[in-house]
């Protein structure tokens, strides 16, 4: 096995990725986001802003996990690209079919 | 030497590629791509059918937020161990890749056993695949994940069965790498259901 093929070798626009008390510290924050999401579906005075800070607190959460334990942040930025448009274009299509249904 | 130099090898790769990256990540990368577009069509047909039932049952009668937070704590910590499993296997800690690995399995059989037994409740309150159009989106949606669900945890038996067998050492841990992608893929797709058809009704 040559150097090059060693797995600690990575292409020069990736950087390593985080150690394992990074990990926990993502794992509880995601725990905690989740707690809040769940804790603003029950609180009645939360109803009138339930759809835009639930949105927003899935979308940290999906960012979170993708960014850190998909290492999205620290690999090459084609990899990103490759996931975050076909992502775009998903949300597009679920927005454009419930504007075309009448949803909204 | 220039060669080599100019274009560098991605780990594990019998041949360079013109990117200098991972060929089977690439490909990974857009199968998730093309995944995305899955579930991105099956939450449309969800979210454009909600609300237009004339019959029962409807949502917020049958969904059990309690034990679907539970549900969703145990995916997301399934993604933690999971990521533990790559760092272990990254550092040639063969038992620690072995420990963690099992760890991710047994969270998914969890997540899935739940399911199972969500579902079953479901059907005991009527709410069948062809009853109305929430059973019909709601089945098909969360079927299709918790089948991915199911894939993935065969796929990291099968990766624990390699580890304590010593052959899946530090050189192969793009192995553990793309299996985490699937893995943490199933994650964040039930963060958006859990979000848009549980929490948002």
């Amino acid at each position: 096995m040559t150097d090059h093929q060693h797995s600690t070798d990575r292409h020069p626009a990736e950087h390593a990725h985080p150690k394992g008390k990074e990990y926990l510290a993502i794992a509880v924050v995601l725990t905690v986001i989740t707690a809040v999401e769940v804790a603003v579906f029950y609180i009645p005075a939360m109803h009138p802003v339930l759809v835009p800070v639930l949105l927003t607190l899935s979308t940290l959460k999906f960012a979170l996990v993708a960014m850190f334990y998909m290492h999205l942040k620290f690999d090459h930025r084609l990899f990103s690209w490759l996931f975050v448009l076909p992502i775009s274009l998903a949300v597009l299509v679920i927005i454009a079919l419930m504007k075309l249904f009448g949803v909204f | 030497m220039a060669v080599a130099a100019a274009v560098h090898p991605a780990p594990h790769e019998e041949h360079p590629t013109s990117t200098g990256l991972s060929s089977r990540k690439m490909l990974f990368w857009a199968f998730l791509g093309s995944e995305c577009m899955f579930f991105g069509s099956l939450i449309a047909t969800y979210l454009v059918y909600r609300g237009r039932d004339t019959v029962g049952p409807h949502p917020h009668e049958v969904l059990n937020i309690p034990f679907t937070s539970f549900s969703a704590f145990v995916l997301l910590m399934s993604s933690l161990t999971m990521v533990l499993a790559l760092a272990a296997c990254q550092h040639g800690d063969r038992r620690g890749t072995a420990g963690w690995l099992a760890a991710t399995a047994l969270l998914g059989m969890t997540f899935v056993g739940g399911q199972c037994y969500e579902f079953t409740h479901f059907f005991y309150d009527g709410l069948k695949l062809q009853g109305n159009l929430f059973g019909c989106t709601f089945y098909v949606l969360t079927g299709f994940h918790g089948t991915h669900v199911t894939i993935g945890v065969i796929w990291l038996w099968t990766l624990f069965t390699l580890a304590i067998r010593g052959k899946l050492p530090q050189e192969k841990s793009l192995d553990v790498e793309i299996a985490g992608l699937y893995w943490h893929f199933v994650d964040v797709v039930w963060i958006a259901i859990f979000t848009l058809i549980y929490l948002i009704q």
